[in-house]
């Protein structure tokens, strides 16, 4: 059983109106980067040109922030969810 | 992906927003947009009949600006918030479509920090308040490539004309 990354709302349009895909992946990054490479037009609203997740990015395994685990490392395992849930941010100047 | 035409408010929302930059002036506040987009026949007050993707927002979801350190010129709203403002939306069979900010003592105008934390498809309402009192209402759509925002209209409506396009509102 693969790995589900779930596609938030916004990020549907770029991935065929889906709202999750399914990878065999071993660790976070490697399962974002078969998204991104699925779906080539979400990369730029995920990434920066730099190819780092975007500060605003937030990636949850199951419940689990991965800020606070291995980062992109983190190891994944069959039946893992992954979620992509932005913070909002902004500001007048 | 086309950009929706027009975004549909209730004159009572859009006044809550208002009231909601005034209460936290100087600082900006912040806070979800609750909804749900439609491709419903809009008829004869669009003249043609066709089909036009329109975006109404019906509930809003205010928010505390986690911003501490400069909530003057800057907002935050954590994971957390979103999964929240998100959760609110589901229980009324709606979908969080954008979000409000405030911009207090600056224009109603995106700013380039405001573009880079943006992703497109959310409505970003953004009001101006001077010297503590409600401005400009502004809303925005960040472009596909993630160059620049579009303008996107506002269109203040009452219940019964919403619901006469196929919307069913939620509003209390």
């Amino acid at each position: 059983m693969p790995v589900k990354v779930m596609i938030p709302s916004p990020l549907r349009p770029y991935a065929g109106k889906r709202d999750s895909a399914e990878f065999s992946a071993r660790t976070v990054g490697e399962a974002l980067s078969h998204l991104t490479t699925e779906f080539a037009e979400l990369r730029k609203h995920l990434f920066t040109e730099e190819g780092k997740l975007r500060s605003f990015v937030n990636v949850y395994v199951n419940d689990e922030d991965i800020r606070y685990l291995a980062k992109e490392n983190t190891p994944t395992k069959d039946g893992d969810t992954i979620s992509i849930i932005p913070s909002i941010a902004g500001g007048c100047i | 992906m086309a950009d929706v035409a027009t975004l549909w408010i209730s004159g009572h929302l859009a006044e809550k927003i208002r009231a909601h930059g005034a209460e936290t002036y100087p600082h900006e506040c912040c806070g979800a947009l609750l909804g749900r987009d439609s491709s419903a026949v809009l008829g004869s007050d669009r003249g043609k009949g066709a089909l036009t993707p329109a975006r109404e927002i019906l509930q809003l979801f205010a928010l505390v600006n986690r911003r501490d350190d400069s909530p003057r010129n800057r907002f935050s709203v954590t994971a957390e918030d979103v999964l929240a403002a998100e959760k609110a939306a589901r229980e009324q069979g709606l979908e969080v479509v954008g979000w409000y900010h405030s911009h207090p003592d600056h224009p109603a105008r995106p700013s380039e920090y405001d573009r880079d934390h943006a992703w497109p498809w959310y409505s970003y309402i953004i009001v101006s308040v001077q010297n503590g009192a409600p401005q400009d209402m502004t809303s925005w759509r960040l472009k596909d490539d993630r160059a620049e925002f579009s303008p996107e209209g506002i269109e203040i409506r009452h219940r019964a004309a919403v619901s006469a396009t196929g919307f069913s509102t939620t509003e209390k």
